[in-house]
């Protein structure tokens, strides 16, 4: 007979399993990303001041681009980067 | 079959403009006075109203830090100035900004409806915050 202890795990625990990423332009529904933002554009950058790929951030390739083009505006007009270090 | 006839580019045909809006952010040079600031504004508003646009709204960032230097200069007064103008003078205006020293840099957007939406409500939350600071 098993006893209660030695049935520890129903399902399989699911080890290195992550929350599946998603768009979030696509999720609240932002249809315009403002490039005179340069606090929420920083989000999409790393510490080297570059813009994060679409498999970290987890955008549809729609608002990437988009985010992506908001970002060069902005380092334009110098509200943002073009390279730096220990940025943020 | 159904034909629909669109009558809006006949009536813009009548009228020979094209309007469209647009965004310019431009940053002026840290050496200027206030007053000297002020008719670097005025001067390109009334060049926006004389020809044949008009302007939305307009906003002051004041003195920011740059990211990086332009012109060896580590600051700037930034202005951002919404507006409708006809296609063709758009040109007109960035070459007036392209000849100004005092401009160290600009940027003009033209405005989709979304953009358009976002600037209304950007603008509605700057005000709020501005009463808020007020009242505080």
């Amino acid at each position: 007979m098993a006893q209660k202890s030695d049935i520890k795990f129903l399902n399989a625990p699911q080890i290195g399993h992550q929350k599946k990423k998603y768009c979030r332009f696509k999720k609240m529904g932002i249809k315009y990303i403002d490039y005179k933002d340069p606090d929420f554009l920083s989000r999409f950058l790393n510490e080297q001041g570059k813009i994060l790929p679409r498999r970290l951030t987890g955008n549809s390739l729609k608002y990437q681009r988009k985010v992506s083009t908001a970002i060069k505006k902005a380092r334009q007009i110098a509200l943002l980067p073009y390279v730096t270090d220990l940025f943020k | 079959m159904v034909f629909y006839i669109n009558l809006l580019p006949l009536q813009s045909e009548n009228f020979n403009i094209n309007m469209n809006n647009y965004e310019v952010v431009f940053i002026s040079t840290p050496v200027l006075s206030n007053e000297e600031y002020k008719n670097v504004v005025a001067k390109y508003t009334n060049f926006i109203t004389n020809n044949g646009g008009e302007v939305t709204s307009k906003e002051d960032w004041g003195l920011r830090q740059l990211a990086y230097p332009i012109e060896k200069k580590t600051t700037g007064f930034y202005t951002l100035v919404e507006f409708s103008l006809p296609t063709e003078n758009l040109k007109k205006l960035e070459v007036e900004f392209k000849r100004d020293e005092n401009i160290m840099r600009f940027l003009s957007t033209r405005l989709n409806k979304y953009a358009l939406k976002y600037n209304d409500s950007r603008r509605i939350r700057l005000s709020n915050k501005k009463e808020e600071k007020q009242e505080a």
